[in-house]
C-alpha cells in the first residue's frame, strides 16, 4: 500500500484531476485562504495513472456549484469528492455549462460588460475540453481565462 | 421568411438564403428610394435614431429610408445633449427608447453595444455600429452593391485593401463572401494585416483568402476592389498611424491593367486612398454604394416592422 502523502479528511471537499501545477489557481477561485478557516491541504505534481496531477482537500466545506464551473474553466478534468464521515458521499466531475455568468470579466476593455451597465458578464462556452470562452456582447475570446475570473 | 420583430446585430446572425431574401427586396426599394414612386408602408411607425458617434452616412441614410416610406423619426446625434450626460446607464435609455418608438438603429462606441440593447428593448435593435464590433447594415449594403452592379456575388475575385485590422466593415464583409464562395485577396501594410481570426473565419466556410502587401498583382484579375481609409482614430498609436497612412493611393494610372469591369467600393469617408481623378472612371461605384445604403435600410426597416411591399 502506497504511503498517504495527504492525510484523509473527516468532512468538506476533495478536489482530485486538477491539470498539474494549476492548483494555486484553484485556491484562488475557492478564495481561499479569505473564506476558509479550516485545514487546506494541496498536493502538486502528484504521480498518477494519467501523469502529473494537483489534488486539493478542504475541511469542512462542500464546495457550491458556481464554484464547480469556475473551476473547470482552468481545470477541465478535475473531480470533486464530498466526503461526510471519511466516506466519499458524492461525486462528479466539472464540467463546463455552455454558458456562464457573471464568472469572468471580459477582456476587452471597451466591451460594453465593463461599462457600469447592470448586467452580469456572459461567456457562451466555444470549448469544454480545452476551455474556449466568448464574450457574449463583444465576441472577444480571453487569452489567459484563469486571469479572468471574478 | 419572417424577419418581424428580429434585431439585426451581426451579420453572422444571418444565412446566406436569408442574405439574398433581403439584397433582392432590396432592389424593389429602389425607385422610392429615389423619390421616384412613393410609399405609406411605414406610416404611424416611429424609428429612435441613437446616435452616440458621429455618423454622416449611416444615420442619414437611415432617417432618409424612414422618411421615404412615411415613418418618423425621433432621436439625437449628440449624446452630450441626453441624460446619458447626466450619468444614464444605455440599458436605461434603450428602455426610454422602447417606450416612446417601434424600432431603434443605434451607433454606440462600445463593442457588444447592440446585443446588450437587444435584450432590454422589445422593439427590434438595428446595429449601425458598435465600436470596432459590427456594422451589419453596411455589410448588407456592400453585398447589395457588388449583386447589383456584378449581378450576382459568388465566384469572382475581390481584393479587399488598406486598413484590414482595424476596419470592422472589411471584418464582416470578408466572412459574408466567404458564404457566397469569392476569391480574396487582402492587400494591407504588414502592421495593418487581417486578423488571423477572420481568416480562420473565412477558412472554416471554404474560402482560400490570400494575403499580401502589393497591390498591382492583385489588381490584375480583381473584379471588384473595395478600399478602406486607414482609421486615425482606431489606432492606439499616432506613430504607427503615421508610418503607414497614405501605402496605397488608387489613382487612374495604376487603373491601366486592370478588367475593364472591375469596380471600386469604399464604405467611404475616403481621405487620400482614392484620388478623386478616379470618379470621373466606370469603376468608381464607391458613391452609388453610399447610395445602397437607403435602400437596403428601407427593406431591413420594412421586414423588421412585419409590413411589406
Amino acid at each position: 500500500m502506497k504511503p498517504m502523502k495527504i492525510p484523509r479528511i473527516k468532512n468538506g471537499t476533495v478536489i482530485d484531476h486538477i491539470t498539474a501545477g494549476n492548483a494555486v489557481k484553484v485556491l484562488r477561485i475557492l478564495d481561499i485562504p479569505q473564506k476558509q478557516s479550516s485545514t487546506v491541504s494541496v498536493a502538486i505534481n502528484v504521480k498518477s495513472k494519467m501523469g502529473k496531477k494537483d489534488i486539493v482537500k478542504i475541511e469542512n466545506r462542500e464546495i457550491a456549484h458556481t464554484e464547480v464551473d469556475k473551476i473547470a474553466l482552468i481545470a477541465p478534468k478535475a473531480t470533486i469528492n464530498i466526503i461526510r464521515e471519511y466516506e466519499v458521499a458524492e461525486k462528479h466531475k466539472v464540467e463546463l455549462p455552455d454558458k456562464l455568468v457573471g464568472i469572468a470579466k471580459c477582456s476587452n476593455p471597451t466591451c460594453i460588460s465593463n461599462g457600469g451597465e447592470p448586467v452580469e458578464s456572459r461567456f457562451i462556452v466555444l470549448d469544454k475540453e480545452k476551455p474556449r470562452i466568448q464574450c457574449y456582447y463583444c465576441d472577444r475570446e480571453p487569452d489567459d481565462i484563469a486571469s479572468r475570473i471574478i | 421568411m419572417n424577419f418581424t420583430g428580429k434585431d439585426i446585430i451581426s451579420i453572422k446572425d444571418f444565412s446566406k438564403t436569408e442574405i439574398n431574401h433581403i439584397l433582392k427586396y432590396a432592389e424593389k426599394m429602389i425607385p422610392f428610394a429615389k423619390g421616384e414612386k412613393t410609399s405609406t408602408l411605414l406610416k404611424g411607425k416611429i424609428l429612435s435614431s441613437l446616435f452616440f458617434e458621429p455618423s454622416t452616412r449611416t444615420r442619414l441614410s437611415f432617417e432618409s429610408a424612414m422618411n421615404r416610406l412615411n415613418g418618423r423619426v425621433i432621436g439625437f446625434a449628440d449624446p452630450t445633449a441626453t441624460s446619458q450626460k447626466k450619468g444614464e446607464t444605455l440599458a436605461d435609455t434603450i428602455r426610454m427608447a422602447d417606450a416612446y418608438s417601434d424600432i431603434i438603429v443605434m451607433r454606440h462606441p462600445s463593442e457588444g453595444a447592440a446585443r446588450l440593447a437587444a435584450d432590454f428593448a422589445d422593439s427590434p435593435i438595428l446595429n449601425a455600429g458598435d465600436g470596432a464590433g459590427h456594422h451589419p447594415t453596411q455589410c448588407l449594403l456592400d453585398l447589395f452593391t457588388i449583386f447589383h452592379e456584378k449581378k450576382h456575388i459568388g465566384k469572382q475575385n475581390i481584393v479587399l485593401l488598406g486598413d484590414l485590422k482595424y476596419g470592422r466593415t472589411v471584418h464582416s464583409l470578408a466572412y459574408a463572401l466567404s458564404l457566397y464562395g469569392s476569391d480574396l485577396t487582402f492587400v494591407s501594410p504588414k502592421s495593418l494585416k487581417m486578423p488571423r481570426e477572420v481568416i480562420n473565419e473565412c477558412k472554416n466556410l471554404g474560402a482560400t483568402p490570400t494575403s499580401t502587401t502589393k497591390i498591382e498583382k492583385a489588381l490584375k484579375n480583381a473584379d471588384v476592389l473595395y478600399v478602406t481609409r486607414i482609421q486615425k482614430e482606431r489606432f492606439p498609436d499616432l506613430e504607427e498611424y503615421n508610418r503607414v497612412v497614405g501605402t496605397y493611393q488608387i489613382t487612374p494610372s495604376l487603373l491601366e491593367q486592370v478588367k475593364e469591369k472591375m469596380i471600386i467600393m469604399h464604405p467611404l469617408p475616403r481621405v487620400t486612398e482614392i484620388d478623386p481623378a478616379v470618379d470621373q472612371t466606370n469603376h468608381a461605384v464607391y458613391f452609388k454604394q453610399a447610395f445602397n445604403g437607403v435602400p437596403i435600410r428601407m427593406a431591413l426597416l420594412s421586414l423588421v416592422s412585419g409590413v411589406k411591399l
